[in-house]
C-alpha cells in the first residue's frame, strides 16, 4: 500500500548542509524513488560528494526565484530545508548577515512555495520549521501543543522567520488543498556529527548563561529528525507537528552532564553580548524561558518515537569529550578523598 | 560511641552522594521542571525547620488525600508571603504515606522574577493556567490552588481568617472538566506570621509587585523584620467533593459558582473549628 505513495521525483532544497545533503541521500536510496533533485544556492562541500553522488545537483537562488524549474521537473515531492537557524558564518561579510538569513528564510520560501502552487504534479510538501514558533512569554504554558500560538512577537530574527514562513505555508495549503503539506517544528538538533551554533556554544568549556535563570530545554537526535523527515516524504502525513525528543534537561543539568563550567551573565549583559556575536537574542529568549513541546501527536501520527532528550543529549557529549572540565571520573575521585579522609576511618 | 559514628558516617555518605548526582547532573527533571531530587534532599529540609520547630504544624485529615490519581486540593491563602503553599506541599508530602508532590499553580509574577522562577519550577509548582492544569490532572498529579490569589495572601490583618472573593473559579471548571475531586484544605497560622498592617502602593509599583506590606516589624527592623513570627499552625484536609455529577457542565457559571460557594463555605467552617482548637495563636 505504501509503495504507491512514494514519490517518484523529490527536490530537495538546502542540500549543501547537513540535514539537506543527508536527507536527500536517504531518500535517493529508495527504490520506489526514480530522481532526487537536490537545490542550494552554493555547491555542496567536497565531503558531501560522495553521500550526493545519486542526487542531482542544481545550483538555484531561490531568493531570487526559481521560475518553472520545479514544474519542469515533475516535481511530485518538495522538501524545504533551506531555512537558516543563525546568520551564515561562511559568507562573506557584504553578503551574510542577519538580513542575508531573513532573505533566504522569508522571501526564499515564499519563491519556493510559489513555484510549487504552479507545479501540477506536485503531491507532497514538507517544510522544516521550529519550537521556536511558539515564541517566549512568562505567561506561556509549560508545554506547548501544536494548537497553541506565540502570546508575543518573538525578539529573536530566527523565531520571527519561522512565523511568516508557517504563515506562508497556511496560505499555500488553502490554495493546493490537494497537496499534503507537512510542518515538522524541530527541536534544536543534537548528535554526534551536528554542527549548529548552539552545540558549537555547549562544546566550549565555559558556558555563559542567564543569573537566576534554568530554562527546561529539549533536543531532537539528527537520525531521528532525519527519519521524520523520510516518513514524512515517502508517506502521507498532513499537518503541524511538534519534533522532540520526549523528556526535559534543564540547562544546567545539561552543563552539568557535559562537564561544562556554566557562566551566570544578568540578562543585560547577555543580550548585550548579542550584538558581538556568538550569541543570538533567539538563544537569549531560550536560555531564559525554556522550551518544552508535547510530542504525542508526532509519536502518533508518525508511529514512531524519537529517543528522548537526554539520551540524545548524552549523544552529543560523548562526541565531545575533550572540552570537559568536570567528569564523572574526577568528583569520584575526589568523593574517595573524601571519603579517606573523614574521621579518619576508611569506608569503602 | 560507634554507633553515632556509624550514623554520622551514613549521613556524609548519602550526603556525598547527592552532591555527586547534583555536579554529574545524574537526576530527572519532569516536563514542568519539577526536580524531586533536589526537592526531596534541600528544600523540604530546610522548610521542615520552619514547619516543625518554628510553627509546630499540627495535620489533620489526612486520610482524605488521595494515594494516586488527580485531585484539586484548594486552600484559604494569607500570610503576605505565600509561606503557607509551601507548608501545604510539605504536609502533603510528609504526612501522606504517599509522600506526594502537591504541585502548586503560581501567577505569572512568580514566573518573571529570576531566581524565584527556578525555585518555584523545580519545587513542583507551574503557572495557573488551563493547558498546565488539565496537563498536570490528565498525568494523575496533585495540584494545588489558592482561589483567593493576592486578595488573600495580601489583605490586612483585621481581615484574618475571612475568606476572600473566588475570582472567576476557574478551579472548578477545572475540575469538573478533568473529573478531579476537589479537596477543601483549612490553614490555621499563616495569618500571624507577617500581619500586614499597610502598603506601600508606589513602591509596590516601582517593583512591579503586587504590595508593599507593612507589618509591626517590617521594613522597620531590616532583614529582620522578614522573620516570620512563631504562630502556631494547625493545617486540616476535609472530604474530596465528588465532580463528576456535573463534569458536563465544566462552562455553565450558574453550577460552577454554585460549588465554588460550598467550596468556600467548607474551607470557612474547617477554618473556624480550627480556631476554636487553638484561642491564642502564640501559646502551645
Amino acid at each position: 500500500m505504501e509503495m504507491s505513495t512514494a514519490p517518484r521525483v523529490v527536490v530537495v532544497t538546502g542540500v549543501s548542509r547537513f540535514l539537506g545533503a543527508h536527507i536527500a541521500a536517504q531518500i535517493a536510496s529508495d527504490p520506489r524513488v526514480e530522481r532526487v533533485i537536490g537545490m542550494d544556492r552554493v555547491d555542496p562541500p567536497d565531503s558531501y560528494r560522495e553521500l550526493l553522488d545519486r542526487v542531482e545537483l542544481r545550483r538555484v537562488d531561490l531568493t531570487r526565484g526559481s521560475g518553472n524549474t520545479m514544474a519542469k521537473l515533475g516535481a511530485e515531492a518538495v522538501v524545504h530545508l533551506a531555512v537558516m537557524s543563525s546568520p551564515d558564518p561562511a559568507t562573506g561579510k557584504n553578503q551574510g548577515g542577519r538580513p542575508a538569513m531573513k532573505e533566504q528564510n522569508v522571501i526564499g520560501t515564499m519563491h519556493l512555495l510559489a513555484a510549487c502552487q504552479q507545479t501540477p504534479t506536485l503531491k507532497r510538501l514538507v517544510v522544516r520549521s521550529s519550537t521556536a514558533a511558539y515564541g517566549a512569554s512568562f505567561r506561556d504554558p509549560a508545554v506547548f501543543t501544536e494548537d497553541t500560538e506565540a502570546r508575543e512577537v518573538p525578539r529573536g530574527g530566527y523565531a520571527r522567520d519561522i512565523l511568516d514562513i508557517e504563515g506562508y505555508v497556511r496560505g499555500f495549503r488553502r490554495r493546493r488543498p490537494g497537496v499534503t503539506a507537512t510542518v515538522l517544528r524541530f527541536a534544536p538538533f543534537v548528535g554526534p556529527t551536528a554542527e549548529t551554533v548552539l552545540l558549537r556554544y555547549f562544546a566550549q568549556p565555559m558556558v555563559a548563561t542567564v543569573l537566576g535563570r534554568d530554562p527546561r530545554l529539549q533536543f531532537i537526535h539528527i537520525d531521528d529528525a532525519l527519519e521524520i523527515l523520510r516518513r514524512s516524504v515517502v508517506e502521507d502525513h498532513p499537518g503541524t507537528f511538534n519534533v522532540a525528543g520526549p523528556g526535559v534537561i534543564t540547562l544546567s543539568q545539561a552543563l552539568r552532564r557535559a562537564g561544562r563550567v556554566s557562566l551566570p551573565l544578568v540578562e543585560p549583559l547577555l543580550q548585550a553580548a548579542t550584538k558581538l556575536g556568538g550569541v543570538s537574542l533567539d538563544q537569549v529568549e531560550l536560555f531564559v524561558h525554556g522550551r518544552v513541546v508535547d510530542t504525542s501527536k508526532l509519536s502518533k501520527e508518525f508511529g514512531f518515537v524519537p529517543r528522548s532528550t537526554r539520551v540524545a543529549f548524552d549523544d552529543f557529549i560523548k562526541a565531545h569529550q575533550d572540552g570537559t572540565v568536570v567528569t564523572p571520573e574526577r568528583v569520584d575521585s575526589l568523593m574517595r578523598m573524601i571519603r579517606g579522609v573523614r574521621l579518619g576511618r576508611d569506608s569503602r | 560511641m560507634d554507633e553515632i559514628l556509624d550514623k554520622y558516617d551514613a549521613k556524609v555518605a548519602k550526603g556525598l552522594a547527592f552532591l555527586r548526582r547534583r555536579i554529574t547532573g545524574q537526576y530527572e527533571v519532569d516536563d514542568f521542571g519539577l526536580d524531586s531530587d533536589l526537592t526531596e534532599h534541600v528544600f523540604h529540609p530546610v522548610l521542615r525547620l520552619l514547619y516543625k520547630n518554628w510553627f509546630r504544624t499540627e495535620v489533620s485529615g489526612t486520610e482524605h488525600l488521595p494515594a494516586d490519581g488527580g485531585a484539586l486540593v484548594v486552600a484559604n491563602h494569607s500570610g503576605t508571603i505565600a509561606l503557607d503553599a509551601l507548608m501545604l506541599c510539605l504536609a502533603v508530602h510528609d504526612e501522606h504515606p504517599a509522600h506526594r508532590f502537591l504541585r502548586l499553580l503560581a501567577a505569572d509574577f512568580v514566573f518573571r522574577l529570576p531566581m524565584v522562577s527556578e525555585l518555584a519550577r523545580k519545587s513542583g509548582a507551574t503557572l495557573a493556567c488551563n493547558p498546565d492544569v488539565d496537563r498536570l490532572l490528565h498525568e494523575g498529579h496533585l495540584v494545588g490552588v489558592f482561589p483567593e490569589g493576592f486578595k488573600g495572601v495580601g489583605k490586612h490583618f483585621a481581615e484574618r481568617y475571612k475568606l476572600q472573593r473566588f475570582g472567576r473559579a476557574g478551579f472548578v471548571s477545572v475540575a469538573l472538566r478533568n473529573k478531579a475531586p476537589i479537596l477543601p484544605a483549612a490553614i490555621v497560622g499563616a495569618e500571624e506570621i507577617y500581619p500586614k498592617l499597610g502598603n506601600i502602593k508606589p513602591l509596590a509599583r516601582l517593583l512591579g509587585a503586587p504590595y508593599f506590606p507593612v507589618t509591626p516589624t517590617f521594613p522597620w527592623l531590616g532583614p529582620l523584620g522578614l522573620v516570620p513570627l512563631p504562630s502556631k499552625w494547625l493545617i486540616h484536609f476535609g472530604e474530596p467533593i465528588d465532580t463528576t455529577p456535573w463534569s458536563d457542565q465544566a462552562d455553565d457559571p450558574a453550577v460552577v459558582f454554585n460549588l465554588a460557594d460550598q467550596v468556600r463555605e467548607t474551607i470557612q467552617g474547617m477554618l473556624g473549628e480550627l480556631l476554636q482548637r487553638r484561642p491564642d495563636p502564640f501559646m502551645e
